[in-house]
């Protein structure tokens, strides 16, 4: 009995051990040749000019249009996806029946299921013709349809975290609020959300670094051009779609290579600092 | 146990063995060039069970360092090898063969809707670097011109801006798509879109226009009368031998120039 339990002791350990591993390697592959690219290019160049031309006689490596491209694809997703998410998480928790939440919450988990390509298949197909015809965009794969499709990636996070988070909310507290006159709506806004507010949060951070990392969606559907956006109709270029179209063909050691390095890095950054951020509210959330 | 143990080892070792003798050809490169290598190593390994042969992409860039490398034995590209990649052949004592195994002409195609019909190639460079954006311009309609180009470091871009651009940029604000068949899906459905695509994937969902007054043509192509033309090639280092030499006979051969045609390039006799 005692050999078997240290074997098993030894095999979780083991586990554990191994996904450290694994992780710190990742890390730090990336991050060796990531920082190769700044005896080529200066930091400033790369992180405040907005020319991105890697493969051009004189290549310029400026990932400022790039990066915005990002972030106005991720906000516009947020748009999308935040009131979509916490709407239909509270309504869940809060006024749903009993039978239409367990019927209705593992659809929208379901949601979460399909795999990205799916999402940009649907997006590129049916919802690109349709923005060009009756939004009247002149590019069909841009800003908007990739935080549309985007959004819609990242309601069912935002619903089933914040959902859950809402419904650990003690009864006590809503029949308190209940009993002093307010109504559910009232209870729900003034009292159940506030008390909820760390998992809420979570799920927010949560659905952001899903949108921010999100990659077959944005190569199928940002439309490419490294540009800063002018409308919500202008292509844009995240950086997980400028290193996933371009890691393919560039030569392994070239200063295209590491820019690409560089990129990734920046965003595993983003996405650690976001987990991070979720962690520490987590923490929080169970401390109250 | 020891006995298992024995015999699994003996049997790795057969293995290892024998993976030793199959003669390899190591394929890498240009993705204009993959359709065409894939295809024809097949239809070689079918006649010559003994041989394994494999392919991949990468792009014409990573084709031809492989051969300056050494770790490959045949770079596919579909362009010439740059001056700079001559040199640095040269300081590595690689001497680069080309064998020109098929051609590919680049169309520029136009939206359903637009009758046009051609265009210079002075006016397709003045559109790509942004400096003309209405059709109006080039006395067509008064629409808005949606440029569609191919992700830089595709083979076709390279081309196309060596063919076309020469010294002038693409507009940052062009669409930049990662496959030929994107490029027409996406002209297909935008009024006003411009773009550029492999003779091979030419259909007709789109309109194809004359450029400098003549239409994409296979003889035009192959006689470099149609200006926006190339020839595919694979390099080797030095003349090929052994099985790399019969493997580029073979895609030589009219067994393989007719892989070449239904790949949708054109055969190089």
């Amino acid at each position: 009995m005692k050999i078997k339990e240290k074997i098993f002791d030894f095999f979780v350990y083991l586990s554990v051990v191994t996904v450290v591993l694994i992780f710190l390697g990742i890390v730090l592959s990336i991050f060796t040749e990531g920082i190769k690219l700044f005896k080529f290019v200066s930091f400033s160049d790369f992180a405040f000019t907005t020319q991105w031309r890697p493969t051009a006689d004189s290549p310029l490596f400026g990932i400022g249009a790039i990066a915005v491209g990002s972030l106005v694809v991720t906000v516009g997703a947020m748009v999308v996806a935040v009131p979509l998410g916490i709407g239909s998480g509270v309504y869940l928790a809060e006024f749903a029946g009993k039978r239409f939440r367990e019927l209705v919450k593992p659809t929208i988990e379901l949601l979460a299921g399909i795999p990205s390509v799916v999402y940009g298949l649907f997006g590129m197909m049916v919802l690109s013709p349709w923005v060009q015809k009756y939004l009247g965009a002149s590019i069909g794969l841009n800003l908007f349809t990739t935080s549309v499709i985007l959004g819609v990636m990242v309601v069912p996070i935002i619903c089933s975290v914040s959902e859950d988070a809402l419904s650990v909310v003690p009864m006590s507290l809503r029949e308190a609020s209940l009993a002093l006159g307010a109504n559910r709506w009232e209870t729900t806004v003034r009292v159940v959300l506030p008390a909820a507010k760390t998992g809420v949060m979570n799920s927010l951070v949560l659905g952001l670094g899903r949108a921010v990392g999100e990659t077959m969606v944005v190569v199928m559907l940002a439309g490419g051009a490294a540009i800063i956006p002018t409308s919500i109709f202008s292509p844009v270029r995240p950086m997980p779609a400028t290193v996933a179209m371009e890691m393919g063909e560039t030569v392994v050691g070239s200063v295209h290579y590491y820019a690409l390095f560089a990129i990734s890095m920046l965003l595993f950054l983003v996405c650690f600092c976001l987990v991070l951020v979720a962690n520490c509210l987590a923490h929080r959330g169970r401390e109250l | 146990m020891k006995k298992l143990l024995v015999l699994f080892s003996l049997g790795a070792l057969t293995f290892m063995g024998c993976k030793g003798e199959i003669p390899k050809v190591t394929i890498a490169g240009s993705t204009t060039v993959l359709p065409i290598a894939q295809a024809t190593a097949e239809s070689f390994m079918q006649e010559h069970s003994e041989v394994d042969v494999s392919v991949r992409g990468g792009g014409s860039s990573v084709g031809i360092v492989g051969i300056i490398e050494g770790t490959v034995d045949i770079g596919d590209a579909s362009r010439e090898a740059k001056s700079k990649e001559m040199e640095k052949a040269r300081a590595e004592g690689v001497e680069l063969v080309k064998h020109i195994v098929a051609f590919d002409g680049i169309a520029i195609v136009v939206d359903k809707s637009n009758d046009i019909g051609q265009i210079s190639r002075a006016d397709l460079q003045g559109v790509y670097c942004g400096k003309i954006i209405n059709w109006k311009e080039l006395g067509g309609i008064d629409k808005k011109i949606v440029v569609v180009s191919r992700d830089a470091s595709s083979g076709t871009f390279e081309t196309f801006v060596e063919k076309v651009m020469q010294k002038e940029k693409v507009v940052a604000s062009s669409l930049k798509l990662g496959s030929n068949n994107a490029v027409v899906s996406s002209v297909k459905s935008t009024p006003g879109a411009i773009g550029y695509i492999g003779y091979g994937y030419i259909n007709d969902e789109v309109n194809v226009l004359k450029v400098d007054g003549v239409m994409i043509t296979k003889s035009g192509i192959k006689s470099g009368l149609y200006p926006i033309s190339r020839s595919l090639q694979m390099y080797t280092n030095g003349l090929p031998t052994g099985m790399n030499g019969k493997y580029l006979d073979f895609v030589k051969s009219p067994a393989g120039q007719k892989i070449v045609a239904e790949q949708g390039f054109v055969e190089i006799n």
